[in-house]
């Protein structure tokens, strides 16, 4: 059977909550059965409303939003087969974790040994076999986590919503739980819609992300496509970390564009200008500008090293260059750099094709 | 294992509990006399009082000190004839000694309790008395009336020669000891305390009920309203509250009585006929409406609370997870609120059962409860050991209650906020 390409799809979603602003502007978003997409942005950006109008908890203010071909704006809730994985987890305290996993499969009317044998499957895939009798209480924060994965998935749901789930889990948990909800869904297979604020979990988890701002979807494309190749300034600052300058096309040829910076002229990859004399922000990944540049290299400057901080396997250096005082290097930690002190003046070079020339704002 | 070998020393050499407890000590006094003078208020003021009052329901020394002779005479009667010289002797002895006092007429009222009759023969036997003349009283005091003469009014005076009786106890139950000494009811159209007894439990079992089934609603609005309607809610839940309760109370029978606003509003819209208007005050519909409203807030408040602490993410699971939103509601959000319910429950149903201004004043002959009738003895007929006596009951229906719902419900998982 082949995989669908629209399994959900978002067709011209507007939301508002209150008749004045939108909080949700035209949202057009197709996500592929089995895919895990994540649904990445800054708070208010939007993307919990996107993932409660799937939910079945909001209703788009126009639009219609398709599961599996079918319009749901008007199907309740607790009809449209969804698994989903909230913030708190939203255990029910007074239940069991087995009565909490049971939960959706006896509304379902399903027979108890069916039953009981899909939870022990659940359970065995979040490795929570013997806790079936525990209270929620009585679970630490982490394996509270897995329950609640687990009673997502129980019932099967071809599709599983996610909001936030890792958000109250430390760090180290957080990281191992991102990892161990990577695999459930390579496993399984189910499609997976993700939301969370932080990036490094979007990058680690999913097949697409789409990066949400002020309501809008300003990129849907896979992690490595979305860090390396921002298609707006916003993505570019969102994802990563970042350099920028500012400065204005002062020439465009043969898939190259000259910026002028601070009075001299730098090369750069044009995305989003198309002439001369528009503003640009020119985007640069710390990673990609090297101290003692080759000569290949088409941009080559120097500038003065104004801090230096220690992170064990790299430096990052703190870098006045064309007048920008914010410029980041990182340095891996090998003995052909131990020449970087403070106060030192350095070469630094890139590649064009790197430096890519988006929208000023 | 001996203990020596577990104990610890501090670098000093002392025992470690030894020096804990010598450091505690000064906070424990110290806060010891921060809490006396409320200690001592209560001791003065709340449990000296009440257990006085208390005292009051069982004590029943009155005629066992007027007639210390006659009791100790008693002793070696068995009951069946008529007591012999002796008795009566003593009886004459020691009435002579109340005639002097001038005590005669309580030893009257007293014996009158026990058994009709005593007080016109106590009163010819004072009369009589003054010229009795010495020796062979039985004879004397027999011929002053014939009733002296019969054997059950001498049983009805060996029966106060105990100094605590449980007789207010049995009255309160519409019960007594009767001549055989045995406890048997009152006849059936002299019952009334039974009869105010259930009319109690019956009018504090619905108020609590009609206070859940409006409590609830109000409380889970007030619970997910957003801050700004939530605010105002609560100041109209507690307004009643900032009222005087005679007010709150007066303005109900403004509102029930005949002639009053919602008398005129069913007739207004034509619901009943102007000259068959109901009755809903000075009778139960009063006393129900009444305490309803005045004691809505208690069953609000702790619901409230409960509600509170509920995230509303967990409907929102149960609905995903396929529960219809009554499901949703039945399995996992009215679960949660059991807390709050037993809460607002036992403080709605222990307020009503002792509740006294309300009743008394829109219950009328039929809404009236147990504490009006508690209320009545205090003040009307004077008879405070009977009166503490139905208290104390009446605390021990609520401590009965209490431990009920600890035993069903489990005290500890009370929530008042």
């Amino acid at each position: 059977m082949a995989l669908k390409k629209d399994f959900v799809k978002f067709d011209k979603v507007d939301k508002s909550y209150d008749g004045k602003v939108l909080v949700v502007k035209d949202l057009q978003l197709d996500i592929e059965e089995g895919e895990f997409v994540t649904m990445l942005g800054p708070s208010g950006s939007g993307k919990t409303t996107c993932l409660m109008m799937l939910a079945g908890f909001e209703t788009p203010t126009n639009g219609e939003i398709y599961l599996d071909g079918k319009a749901i704006s008007s199907i309740p809730p607790h009809k449209r087969g969804i698994g989903m994985v909230f913030q708190n987890y939203a255990l029910f305290p007074h239940m069991t974790v087995y009565e909490n996993l049971a939960f959706p499969l006896r509304v379902r009317k399903i027979a108890k040994d069916e039953a009981d044998k899909k939870i022990d499957k659940a359970l065995s895939m979040v490795s929570l076999q013997g806790f079936a009798s525990r209270m929620p209480g009585q679970l630490s924060g982490g394996q509270q986590q897995r329950v609640a994965v687990a009673r997502s998935l129980v019932f099967d749901p071809q599709l599983v919503l996610m909001d936030e789930p890792l958000g109250a889990l430390d760090k180290n948990l957080r990281e191992s739980m991102q990892y161990e909800i990577k695999h459930i869904h390579e496993n399984i297979g189910v499609t997976v819609v993700y939301v969370t604020h932080d990036q490094s979990e979007a990058l680690t988890m999913s097949n697409r992300i789409a990066v949400f701002n002020d309501g809008k979807v300003q990129q849907l494309s896979s992690p490595d496509e979305l860090y390396e190749k921002p298609v707006n300034s916003f993505v570019a600052e969102f994802i990563g970390e970042n350099n920028t300058f500012v400065g204005e096309v002062s020439d465009i040829s043969g898939g190259k564009c000259k910026v002028k910076i601070a009075n001299t002229d730098i090369l750069a990859n044009p995305i989003s200008v198309k002439g001369k004399g528009e503003k640009t922000k020119i985007s640069l990944r710390p990673e990609r500008a090297l101290i003692n540049p080759s000569d290949r290299m088409d941009n080559i400057h120097s500038g003065k090293i104004e801090e230096v901080i220690y992170h064990g396997d790299h430096t990052r250096v703190r870098i006045n260059l064309l007048g920008n005082n914010q410029f980041i290097l990182k340095v891996p930690n090998s003995s052909a750099n131990l020449d970087i002190k403070l106060g030192k003046d350095i070469k630094i070079g890139w590649n064009s094709e790197d430096a890519r020339a988006l929208d000023p704002s | 294992m001996s203990s020596e070998t577990k104990q610890i020393l501090t670098t000093d050499g002392i025992p470690l509990e030894v020096s804990l407890k010598k450091a505690e000590r000064k906070n424990k006094i110290k806060a010891f006399l921060l809490v006396a003078p409320l200690l001592l208020f209560l001791i003065i003021t709340y449990v000296f009082p009440i257990g006085d009052m208390l005292f009051r329901s069982v004590d029943d020394k009155m005629v066992t000190q007027m007639l210390p002779k006659t009791f100790k005479a008693m002793e070696n009667w068995d009951g069946q004839e008529l007591p012999d010289e002796e008795v009566f002797a003593a009886f004459h002895e020691d009435f002579i000694k109340l005639v002097e006092d001038k005590r005669e007429g309580k030893l009257s009222t007293q014996l009158n309790y026990t058994k009709n009759g005593f007080k016109s023969i106590i009163k010819k036997l004072r009369r009589k008395s003054k010229s009795f003349e010495e020796g062979n009283y039985k004879e004397q005091i027999m011929s002053v009336h014939k009733r002296w003469a019969n054997v059950e009014y001498w049983r009805a005076i060996k029966r106060r020669a105990p100094e605590f009786t449980s007789q207010k106890y049995l009255k309160g139950m519409d019960m007594y000891v009767n001549e055989e000494g045995k406890i048997v009811s009152v006849e059936e159209d002299r019952r009334i305390h039974r009869v105010l007894w259930l009319r109690t439990l019956e009018i504090a079992f619905f108020v609590t009920v009609f206070c859940f089934l409006m409590a609830y609603p109000i409380a889970h609005l007030l619970a997910t309203l957003p801050m700004k309607y939530s605010n105002l809610l609560m100041i109209c839940v507690l307004l009643p509250f900032w009222t005087s309760l005679l007010v709150r109370t007066a303005s109900w029978m403004i509102l029930l009585q005949q002639q009053g606003i919602v008398n005129d509003f069913f007739v207004g819209i034509g619901l009943v006929a102007d000259d068959n208007r109901p009755e809903m005050m000075y009778n139960k519909t009063g006393s129900y409406v009444a305490m309803t409203q005045i004691l809505l807030p208690f069953m609000v408040l702790p619901l409230y609370s409960v509600m509170k602490t509920i995230s509303p993410s967990l409907m929102r699971a149960g609905k995903s997870l396929g529960g219809t939103p009554f499901v949703a509601f039945w399995k996992v959000y009215f679960p949660l609120t059991i807390p709050g319910i037993g809460a607002g429950c036992l403080l709605v149903f222990i307020l009503a059962i002792g509740y006294y201004i309300t009743p008394a004043l829109v219950g009328g002959a039929s809404g009236t409860l147990i504490s009006n009738q508690i209320a009545f003895h205090m003040k009307s007929t004077l008879d405070w050991s009977f009166a503490s006596a139905m208290g104390l009951m009446l605390l021990s229906g609520v401590l009965v209650i209490y431990w009920l719902y600890n035993k069903l419900v489990g005290i500890d998982n009370i929530k008042l906020g």
